[in-house]
Parts: structure tokens; sequence; C-alpha cells
């Protein structure tokens, strides 16, 4: 029965007001009173050694403030890495500098060299154009595997090589895994590309720094998906601003998708130059910039082996994978392809055996980080790509395969370290072939037959680590951060309560989720309870959004702090009514005494609070508010299974997406229509991985694919209308609200599915050869396989 | 600089511009109408539409005085005079068609003008109309949803919760 109000609820978006009447506050909307604008210079080469930046020209140009390059940065410190991985010998990954300008070389077209401040965004741009910049050019490092050659070009000099870590895990299970592979009944072998893509939200990045002179304080609105870890990073590591000097504020944000994660130069650089300006400092990135100075993301060549016995069960898993760091180590960077990555190769499936082996690799090319799913796609996709090829060499059912592989009893401990508390995979997969008419695909498979196209069936499951993450575990892997959440609740005295989060909201529908389970918790209307995120200065300390975390960790912080603040306000009541706390039930925003007909409103105890002249002041203080950190006890592992059917065109190779179905089972759930927006958004860009985007770079190491001109997004008439469904659910068992998080599950668990319905149409109309053709699937790359 | 005048969501408004000031600087910069996004450099993610003379116009492809004179409607002259939302705006609500919210704008004028062109348009007719509109947060489904409850189609039987 659906809810109307509460946990459980579709209840409609608040936010959704301001956006739909253009009056939503993004960064671009701010502007301050007597503001300078910024425009960078980047260079327009991948690799060379900057010799010199001559500025003069540019500097007496009308309206020009300052021009900033690398020597104006010279007591500042480098944009820090938050992350060191170990590699297999137990040493520290190398870890290069990265200056907040280009200082010495150049090392990815749109490397930022310099920042011109003006009076107008014109004449900033107009003197950029004036500034001299004389590089050397080098031979740029583009191929992973050629950047590892002993004769390579060195990305950065000061490192012995462009290896920033050759990771193994489990090392020790090494040689287990490989007898098992030498006693193997039947070993399929894949080799795959997990594509670089550009995550591209809608928004592009904005930064405008503020600086007040009389109080010293710094100021910076930005485009952040976790406003004070930009503090904390930037005060700390790069300005050397201490946290009650620096205010970072993270307004509406248009989309994150793990890009605006990152503490990034122009952050740095704007904040800097409004101190050093006494001026508000703005710069806006334009749409083709943002493709060369936004993290990337993906970018692995991989090698995967299976080893199967003779009845198809899952013996031991092998992998080799070169993942693409770039230029420089952006934040996250090192932990995608080795904690988010190698922890997920058991998949849903009960491998004893698993090794995983990452080189991650810098090139002159843009740094790659976390791009939603961050690790889990690429894990996704080469496990459930081998398992198909794998069910098609043998001969077994690709669904019946899995399911004699399922783990089905938890908690169970992978061999690849993780715990999985629990799940039912058969329950989703039961579910999406009902919802996914599976039995119907011979009848549709016919129809387009008669209409002169191929169709295909395409089926996968996925499993994801999320609600990131237990802080003592991650820090024994090298994370130079917790990552709890938090939440202050404070209770007002006419009854209302504002609720601070360490969250932040950047399309995920918080202030309406967030007051649903806070509201829920004491019985009252949603409208009681607002949401307030996004700036340091009135919310506790948190990690930001991100990792599918915000309900898992956040609610958790929120349910945490709200129970403190019921418990206290039953006290309350308790005094007010002469009675024992332990006799007090609150239900539907009403106090009573158990067993008597005695009650009081809330409103009344809040009053109380804040005039407490019938109040137990010898016990409790006045007030009501509340604040709790919550730090997670494991990560949480949403599961599901996928279904896609394609028609490819046999005279051009054009795959048309007729359907997809995804099952997931997400634990609890708080508002339905905001999880299966947030599936249909995931599905959407997995959609796009695996048959439109690619970030290509030529062999100068230019980005051909440099807008949308080039970089091709899904579109409305890309995509069909999806079945979601979520009725599976089994709740998380370590967080209050049991809920498992669902903002990465349908970009992790698409890709594969989109390929195994191609691969399949193309081995039904007897192309038994192609066994796998690299993402995106072009008409291109589809037609040239379908000709042998 | 030049002169122009035009009215804008009802009211005359005019300005100092360039030669090159494009109508959704404009807007944005002169007017301080800040619904219009900015989204792209190359005309493709339709984030800056509006109407001009009642014609969906992406704002970034035309110049402030190609608008001398005309009537142009922006996302904030949407809603109804008393101040609720309009039918189509409230549909977004209803089916959950925005996310993040920075594509809604152009998505909402959009939807408007395929409306006024054509009432009851079909799911491909939408998809086919929102070429020039891109969403990286809702996958669509939602959006098209809610253009065909807007235009009073039944949209129960398409799946979703």
């Amino acid at each position: 029965m659906p809810k109307d109000h509460g946990i459980g609820a579709s209840s409609k978006r608040r936010e959704d007001v301001r956006f739909l009447t253009g009056r939503g506050r993004y960064t671009d909307d701010i502007n301050l009173p007597g503001q300078a604008y910024a425009f960078f210079v980047r260079s327009q080469v991948a690799h060379g050694r900057l010799n010199g930046v001559d500025i003069s020209a540019a500097s007496s140009m009308p309206g020009v403030l300052h021009i900033f390059t690398a020597k104006d940065f010279e007591g500042v410190g480098g944009l820090p890495c938050g992350w060191c991985v170990t590699d297999r010998h137990g040493q520290p990954m190398q870890e290069p500098g990265h200056p907040v300008l280009a200082s010495g070389k150049v090392r990815h077209v749109g490397d930022p060299i310099a920042m011109v401040v003006a009076d107008s965004y014109d004449a900033a741009r107009d003197a950029a154009e004036a500034v001299e910049v004389d590089i050397e050019e080098l031979d740029p490092v583009l191929d992973m595997k050629a950047a590892l050659a002993d004769s390579a070009p060195k990305v950065h000099d000061e490192l012995a090589n462009n290896l920033c870590y050759d990771w193994g895990f489990v090392e020790e299970n090494r040689e287990a895994v490989n007898t098992a592979f030498e006693k193997a009944a039947h070993v399929t072998t894949l080799e795959l590309v997990n594509q670089r893509l550009v995550p591209n939200a809608m928004e592009p990045r904005v930064a405008v720094g503020d600086f007040n002179p009389a109080t010293e304080d710094s100021t910076l609105y930005t485009t952040s998906q976790n406003p004070h870890v930009i503090r904390l990073l930037m005060g700390a590591f790069v300005l050397g601003i201490p946290e009650h000097k620096l205010r970072v504020v993270a307004p509406d944000v248009g989309g994150g998708f793990g890009s605006k994660i990152f503490h990034y130069a122009e952050e740095a650089a704007c904040t800097f130059a409004a101190k050093q300006l006494r001026r508000p400092v703005k710069w806006t990135c334009a749409r083709s910039e943002s493709f060369v100075t936004d993290a990337h993301g993906r970018d692995h060549v991989t090698k995967i082996e299976l080893a199967l016995d003779a009845e198809g069960h899952f013996q031991a898993i092998r992998t080799e994978t070169y993942a693409n760091m770039g230029a420089y180590l952006s934040t996250f960077a090192p932990s995608v392809p080795t904690w988010l990555h190698g922890t997920l190769m058991a998949g849903n499936y009960k491998t004893p055996l698993i090794y995983v082996n990452v080189k991650a690799v810098f090139t002159n090319t843009v740094p790659v980080d976390a791009y939603r799913g961050a690790g889990r796609p690429e894990a996704t996709f080469q496990l459930e790509r081998v398992i198909d090829k794998a069910a098609r060499e043998m001969g077994i059912d690709p669904v019946e395969i899995r399911r004699r592989n399922f783990i089905t009893e938890f908690p169970y401990a992978t061999p690849v370290a993780v715990e999985y508390d629990t799940g039912d995979y058969n329950c989703t997969m039961d579910k999406l072939l009902e919802i996914a008419d599976v039995a119907g695909f011979e009848l549709r498979l016919a129809d387009s037959k008669a209409r002169g196209k191929l169709r295909g069936l395409g089926i996968n499951c996925y499993i994801e680590a999320c609600g990131i993450a237990p802080s003592h575990l991650v820090g024994q892997l090298g994370a130079r951060a917790g990552l709890y959440e938090s939440a202050t609740v404070r209770v007002n005295a006419t009854g209302g309560l504002v609720v601070m989060t360490g969250s932040h909201s950047h399309g995920q529908g918080h202030e309406t989720t967030f007051a649903q389970v806070v509201a829920d918790m004491i019985g009252l209307d949603e409208n009681m309870v607002e949401i307030v995120h996004g700036d340091t200065a009135n919310t506790p300390m948190g990690m930001g959004t991100y990792g599918s975390r915000s309900l898992a960790v956040g609610g958790s912080a929120m349910v945490r702090a709200t129970e403190k603040i019921i418990a206290k306000a039953k006290k309350i009541a308790a005094h007010l009514m002469e009675a024992s706390p332990d006799d007090i039930e609150l239900k539907e925003g009403k106090f009573t005494v158990a067993g008597t007909d005695k009650s009081v409103a809330w409103g009344d105890v809040t009053l109380a609070a804040y005039v407490p002249h019938n109040y137990p002041l010898e016990e409790i203080e006045p007030g009501l508010e509340e604040t709790a950190f919550y730090d997670p006890n494991n990560f949480t592992f949403p599961a599901g299974a996928y279904a896609c059917e394609v028609e490819v065109d046999p005279e051009t190779g054009k795959v048309t997406v007729c359907s997809f179905a995804a099952a997931d089972d997400f634990g609890n759930i708080v508002n339905p229509m905001i999880v299966d927006g947030q599936v249909h958004g995931g599905l959407a860009q997995g959609i796009g991985q695996a048959l439109l985007e690619a970030a290509s770079y030529d062999e100068h190491g230019q980005l051909l694919s440099g807008s949308y001109m080039d970089y091709a997004m899904p579109r409305a008439d890309d995509v069909p209308f999806y079945k979601v469904d979520h009725s599976c659910q089994t709740p998380c068992t370590h967080n209050p609200l049991g809920v498992k998080g669902c903002g990465e599950a349908g970009a992790i668990g698409s890709p594969p599915a989109v390929v195994n319905a191609v691969v399949d149409a193309l081995q039904r109309a007897g192309h038994t050869d192609v066994t796998h053709i690299d993402m995106p699937l072009t008409p291109s790359r589809v037609w040239a396989a379908m000709q042998g | 600089m030049t002169k122009v005048t035009m009215t804008v969501n009802g009211k005359p408004v005019s300005g100092d511009v360039e030669g090159r000031t494009l109508l959704s600087q404009f807007l944005r910069d002169d007017l301080g109408l800040t619904g219009t996004h900015i989204g792209c450099d190359t005309s493709q993610c339709g984030a800056c539409v509006v109407h001009v003379n009642g014609q969906a116009v992406k704002s970034c492809t035309m110049f402030a005085l190609e608008a001398e004179g005309a009537e142009v409607r922006t996302i904030e002259g949407m809603a109804n005079a008393d101040g609720s939302l309009s039918a189509i705006q409230q549909a977004f609500q209803d089916h959950h068609g925005l996310q993040c919210g920075f594509c809604t704008p152009g998505m909402v004028m959009s939807a408007a003008a395929l409306l006024a062109e054509k009432p009851k348009p079909s799911e491909a007719e939408i998809r086919d109309y929102l070429e020039g509109n891109i969403c990286r947060c809702t996958g669509y489904h939602n959006i098209v949803k809610a253009i065909m409850a807007a235009s009073g189609q039944d949209v129960g039987a398409i799946a979703a919760e």
C-alpha cells in the first residue's frame, strides 16, 4: 500500500518549485559587487617544457587587474591527492607534484598556465589571447603500455617512470589462483577496453572567490559535491588558511556524477586571487574548456580470465588492468581502479579464488578520477562480459550459468576482502525475467527478423559497494580522509526542525527525502522539517555526496541525531506530564504516557525546551539541538539483474535499444519515485557508454572529442522508457534505515547488458566469430564486426 | 554600445549592448533573469531555450540586438499569473521530470513550444523534438512522461514506480 508521506512515500520534491520557475541559485548566478573575472590560459599542447610566460603585453590591456602565473603561487601548496595506494611490493605509489598553475612543464592539453583577472569577462579573455607562452614541445605519452616502456618520455621528470603503482590483490592468493587456472576444465579469456568518458554534468564548473579585508575571511562559492572537503583540502594543503577563516559554499549544483568531488586548481586560484586583489574573482568554465579540465572517467584496458569446472562453476578469476591516471593525480584517482574495483571482482558469485592486478599509468591526458560508479562499472563490465562469453563457449544458458554460481548465504566473505551483509540474487533475477518478458523474446526476434533487423537479448547481474565507508578500513587502505557523515538537528521553539547535513544535494532530492526520514521518526508533517546543506558555515563537517552514500551514511547520521532529540524530548514530556521518561511514547507528533490518556503535543515540548519554566533543569539543559557523526560499519551492497533488448540494422550497424529492464535490490527505500529517477539516469549514462560516448585523443594528445559536436551525449531519442523494479528488498543489516543507496547502480549494471545484447544479436544472425566488440558500439564498429 | 528594447515576460525592458552580446547574456547579466542557463558553447545542449515571438529559440544562438522589438518569454514567465505552476511545470513536478534542475528551464520552454505546435504528441515525436535538449540526470524517461501528462494523455501505462 503506497504511503503518502514519510518513509516509503513518493513525496513530490520541494526543490522543484525553484528549479521549475528559474529561481535556482547556481554558482554562475552569483554575482558579487565589484567582482572581477578570471580567464585561464591553458596549454594547447599535450607535453612540453614551459620555458616562459610573457604577460607584459597582456598586462597592459584594458581592464586587466593582474595576471597570475606559477610564480605567484610559489608559497602555496600543490593540489593534494587524498588516497595513497601501496603497491604489490609494499611501497607507496609514486606521487608527483600537482601545482595550481603549470610550472616547468605542461602535461596535458588544458593544463592551466596563467590566470588573467580583469574587470570584465571579455577583457580577461582578450588579454588571455595576448599572453605569450614559450613551450618547447616534447613527445607525448598517450598509450598506457607504451608509457611503461623503458624508452618512454616521462610525464613527471622527478619520478622514476610513468608507473604510478603496480597493485596486486590479494597478493598472497596469486599462486593459488594460478594453480586453479592450470587445473581448470575450461578457461575463458577476454580483452576489453573500458573507454575514457567525460562526465558532462549539464552545469559547467564555476568558482567565485571572495575576501573580506575587515575580517580577513575568505569565501569560495563553488560547484562542488562536498564543500567541507574542499575547505579542508584547499585550506590545509594549498592556501594555508585555517578553517575558521575559510568558508566554502556549494549552492544549487547542476549535477556532479563525481566530477565535482575533486579540488580543482581554479578553486584555489580564485580564492587566492580574491585575497591578493581584494576583489571577488569569478571564473565560469566554458563547456569546451570543461572537456580539457574536468576529471575524466574510466579509461581501463583489461584482460580478464575466468576458470570454470565442467559444470560451469567459477573456480578462479585473474585480471590484469592498465588504469589511466592522466597527467596528474586527481583527488581520489588512485583508489578507483584498486579499492573500488578489485574488491568487486567476486560480483554476485561464489568464486573462491581471485587475483586482480592493476598498473596505474601517467599519460599526457586530462586526469582521470571517479565518475558515476567509480571502479564498479569497470569491475562489473569485465566480469559480466567474460561470464557471457564463457556461457556461450560452454553451451550454458547465460541466466543459468549465473544462477549456478550465485552466493545464497549471507553474510558472505568474498576472497577480495569485502563481506556482503545480505542479498537475494535469485529474487532480482526472477523479477527481471518477469519485467523484461524474457519469455516473449522469441516472438519479438521473429518480428524484428521480418522487418530485416537483427535482435539480441543481453542479461547480466551486478553488485556494487557503496555507502562509503568505514573510516578505519579506508584508512588502512591508504585513504587520507575519514568517510563518516554528520547531521545537526535543531528544533525551534515553535516546533519546526532544521536539519543541517554534511551531505550535499545536486539532483538527488535530499531536501525532500531527508525531511521524509526525520518527519517520519517524530510523526510530523514533512513541511515542518527544513534541510540545510552546502555551506560550511552552517553545516557540520561532512564528506559530501558521492558513492551512493547520502542516505546510508548521511541519513544514518540524521537518524542518530534525531534519536538523541527524541530521547531528550521524552524527558521534557515526562516532566511536563509528571511521569517517568521510560513510560513516554511518541507517535504522530504527540507524547503520551503509556497506559493513560495523558498527552502533550510536540509543540508544547519544543516550547518548553526554550522557555524552561516548567522544566527539569537539574537533569537536563534547555534547548533541543543534537549532533551526530555516523561512521558506517561496512559498505552497503545493492545488487540486481538487468536486461537489454536491441535491434541491429545489418546494413549500417546501427544499434537501437528497444527495451531496458532493471530489477534492483536497494534494501529499504525512502522515496520510490526518486529511486526510480536515479536508476533511469544511470541507465542512460550506461547506454551512453555502451553505444555513444568516448573521449578520444589523437596521436598528438589533442582531444578530438572536445565539445558536444563530437562527444555523443545520449539524447531523448537514444533511449526508450525503462522498466525498473525494486520490489526485492533485503534491508542493509548494519545501518538504522536498512538502506543500501541507489545513485550509481544504473550506470554500473547497464553497459554489459547492452554489449551482451549486441553480441547476442550478431551471434543469432550467424556471426559466430563475434565474441566481443569494444565500447562504444558505434555503427561502424558493429558493421565492421559483421564483415568478419 | 547600442540600445536594445524588447518585451520580456510581458514587461518592456531595454539595455545597452554590444553587437556581439548574445540574447542569453542579455537576459542573465543585464536583466538578472538567471533562470536561462548556459550549458555549452556549441548550441547543442538547449539549457538556454527561450521563446522569441512565440518560437522556441536557443538564446545562445542569437544576438540581443536581433530581439529588438520582440516578445520574449523565459522560464521566469511561465508560471500562472497567481504564481502557481503552469500545467507543464506542474507535470514536471508530479512526474519527477527534473533532478538537478539545470537543463529544466530549456526543457520546459521546449515542451511548451512543442505542445503549442502539436497538442498530443506521441512518445516518438516528443523524443525527436527534444533532440536539442540534453539532460544528464533523468535519462529522459520522466521528462517524456511529464510532457505527455501535461498534454492530457494518459501516462498510467508507462512503467515507472
